[in-house]
């Protein structure tokens, strides 16, 4: 027999193991997330995906799914948390989505968008961020980083090169290169490297192919990003 | 060409009146007047109080973000800086020549761009003053009181500008920050749906254009003592030219004529740009002022834009509005026509060009191509210049081995024509304001000199964030009592 648990008072079945978000998305239901991809296992830092279980708040990406959970997701309430930690996202970096090669393409764009966000709301930090252009075939934007560890896991885990770290606590935070000079350029990271593909941002980037692909033709442009990921299980 | 008025002997105790904002002038400008006891001009000038250092903002980034990243430079033509910024980095990129369907694409583009432009300052800005009058009652000198005299008027306005910023969306992507040009070409052709949904109103646009031509034209006959005088200054002039001195808004040489029409360059590659132009600061503004180096600073300045463009051309490559150019250039008699308000009816004549050029292209199959992309060998400096609906606009990038912009320098139209606008401000200053009590009439006659040439003030700030500015006070016997500067 299947084991469900409900989700905004849908029945959701799960595996063994599975955690709210996996199963949620299997079952075509969205839950906002940026840090997590299913691909790597979870890191549970931009709680976005945070979800209300039995009463309780906790991040669905880092919580098993049990029997009879009753979970709340798409609530007002929420909405209005995932809201404030996406603009507080927006401020802490410069992200200017009008001139960003990734718009249209950027989860913390769609993701915005899908919470109905207006305006950043709070005020802009504008941190000085210079790009690292050193490598010949590879951007840094540091500017866009959301430190959600993706390349950190990807490069790690799947290259097996350790290009990408975190480093500094708190709000100082602050994506590293791995090389003594600290530049992209003195690392073996390559373009086939899954950590070239992961950033759920306009962080890393191919040299001189922005812009390639016209407004109408990007991934978010065709469907919202619910149902983007809805349709891919993802 | 004089400098009278730009500074007062004596400016102390005088009287100081300022229009700020220019109202109905997009962005933001300030003119300041120093008046005596009797109302007696002593100083005119216009400043460009916003500032926004934007070639700061560029250096260090990737250079193929540039031309989307400079829309923001302009609320009102951004696909002139998209384009401007383009064609400098196609130089970068190596791609001299565009494919067929790249150039025309962007050509359209730009010619919408041309058509919506001019539309939304006629018709919104600028009917309301020529219709009613510069002193007419200021509660209906708006676009709702054209609406309601003349509704036809009013709503043709809103249509034509509506086109251009559908031409710009389907080649664009969007009708504001779109990204349909990238470095060496396009990245995307039109599909024959867009391209039909164009043509299917193409007829009535270039039929309105006419009309709105025909419009000023009467206009404008019908009061030769007030529009061929009105602000009037001599000046050089320039614009970028192309193929056989054709009318060209998108691609070709520098041409500057004096103000008799003599020639004083032509054919001059525009990637050598500043051996011939060259920028002077003047304290009291943040903006730059231009002129021809062979001329030198006292009097080679210019001014730009459709009076400049109509003038300067030897015809327009489109039938409509050759025809209206020569009736133009009958009127003013074999010599340049100089009065502002003529910019008014050659900006119309632009705008039936823009048209006509425009039902041209979607008549061209390039434009459903595949082909949308060149690239050549790289280089390090590029320079891109446009005829933007205000006039002559130029970007200059170096770009680093690494892909990153190291220095931007950007001449805009509305800079181009600083001094030309301050005459012009100078001159209605000293023959309806001299003497005078000062009332919003008045006061109207010197904003309708400015509008006249459709300044863009908020992107003509040219600076680093650096720029030397400093404020003096002269007392009676012209020695300096106080002055403050910035370092
Ligand atoms: S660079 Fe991209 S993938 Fe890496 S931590 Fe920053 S946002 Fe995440
Ligand atoms: S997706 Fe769960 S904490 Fe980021």
């Amino acid at each position: 027999m299947t084991q469900t648990f409900t989700l905004d008072g849908k029945a959701i079945p799960f595996a063994d193991g599975q955690t709210i978000i996996q199963a949620a998305l299997a079952a075509g239901v969205f839950i906002p997330h940026l840090c997590y991809h299913p691909e790597f296992k979870p890191h549970g830092s931009c709680k976005l995906c945070t979800v209300k279980v039995n009463g309780r708040q906790t991040a669905s990406c880092t919580m098993r799914a049990a029997a009879g959970m009753q979970v709340e997701s798409n609530t007002e309430e929420i909405n209005a948390e995932r809201r404030a930690l996406t603009q507080m996202l927006f401020v802490e970096g410069n992200h200017f989505c009008p001139s960003c090669e990734k718009s249209g393409d950027c989860q913390l764009q769609a993701t915005a968008y899908h919470l109905g966000m207006m305006s950043p709301h709070f005020d802009h930090f504008f941190p000085n961020r210079p790009v690292d252009a050193s490598h010949p075939e590879l951007l840094l934007d540091f500017n866009r980083c959301i430190l959600c560890s993706l390349c950190v896991r990807a490069s790690r885990d799947v290259d097996g090169k350790n290009v990408f770290a975190l480093s500094g606590r708190g709000i100082k935070t602050h994506l590293i290169v791995n090389a003594k000079s600290g530049r992209l350029a003195d690392t073996d990271i390559a373009l086939g490297d899954k950590a070239v593909q992961v950033c759920p941002v306009g962080v890393i980037l191919r040299k001189r192919t922005g812009f390639a692909v016209p407004i109408g033709e990007r991934t978010y442009d065709k469907a919202p990003i619910a149902e983007t990921v809805a349709q891919e299980g993802t | 060409m004089t400098y009278n008025l730009e500074t007062a002997a004596h400016p102390e105790k005088l009287r100081r009146v300022a229009i700020d904002p220019v109202s109905r002038v997009e962005g933001h400008g300030k003119v300041t007047i120093l008046l005596d006891d009797q109302n007696k001009v002593h100083q005119v000038r216009l400043h460009i109080v916003e500032f926004r250092g934007f070639e700061k903002f560029i250096q260090g980034r990737p250079y193929w973000e540039v031309p989307v990243m400079v829309q923001r430079l302009c609320g009102i033509c951004p696909v002139s800086h998209h384009l401007a910024a383009s064609k400098a980095m196609d130089v970068i990129v190596g791609a001299r020549k565009l494919t067929p369907t790249a150039e025309k694409l962007r050509r359209l583009m730009h010619y919408g761009q041309m058509l919506q432009s001019h539309a939304l300052h006629f018709f919104h800005l600028c009917s309301p003053d020529l219709l009613f009058g510069f002193d007419s009652d200021v509660t209906k000198r708006n676009i709702v009181g054209v609406a309601a005299a003349h509704p036809e008027t009013a709503k043709r306005g809103v249509l034509l500008r509506k086109f251009g910023q559908e031409v710009i969306r389907h080649t664009a992507g969007k009708r504001v920050h779109g990204t349909g040009s990238v470095p060496g070409g396009v990245n995307k052709a039109l599909t024959v749906a867009e391209r039909d949904e164009l043509l299917k109103d193409i007829y009535p646009i270039i039929a309105w254009s006419r009309d709105a031509v025909h419009l000023i034209q009467k206009v404008h006959i019908q009061d030769p003592g007030l529009y061929n005088s009105f602000g009037i200054f001599r000046s050089n002039f320039m614009s970028i030219v192309g193929h056989n001195g054709d009318l060209d808004f998108y691609h070709g040489s520098l041409r500057a004529r004096d103000d008799n029409g003599k020639l004083i360059f032509d054919g001059v590659d525009y990637q050598d740009y500043d051996r011939y132009i060259e920028e002077e600061v003047k304290p009291w503004s943040y903006m730059k002022f231009p002129f021809l180096r062979s001329i030198g600073k006292e009097n080679g300045w210019y001014k730009v834009g459709p009076l400049a463009r109509v003038q300067n051309c030897d015809q327009i490559p489109t039938p409509f509005a050759e025809h209206e150019r020569k009736e133009f250039v009958d009127y003013a008699g074999g010599t340049p026509m100089h009065a502002p308000l003529a910019y008014h009816w050659t900006r119309m004549i632009e705008m039936l060009h823009a048209a006509e050029a425009i039902k041209e292209l979607l008549h061209d199959d390039d434009l459903l191509g595949a082909d949308l992309v060149v690239q050549g060998e790289r280089r390090t400096d590029g320079v891109g210049v446009i005829e933007a609906p205000r006039g002559t606009l130029f970007h200059h990038y170096r770009v680093d081995e690494n892909d990153v912009v190291t220095m931007a320098n950007l001449i805009v139209s509305t800079t181009n024509n600083n001094q030309a606008m301050n005459e012009a401000v100078r001159h209605v200053a000293r023959r309806y304001l001299h003497g005078r009590e000062v009332t919003e009439g008045l006061l109207n006659h010197i904003e309708v000199a400015i509008r006249a040439f459709d300044p863009c003030l908020s992107c003509a700030t040219h600076a680093l964030g650096k720029m030397p500015l400093e404020v003096e006070l002269v007392d009676a016997e012209g020695a300096l009592v106080h002055r403050l500067s910035r370092s």
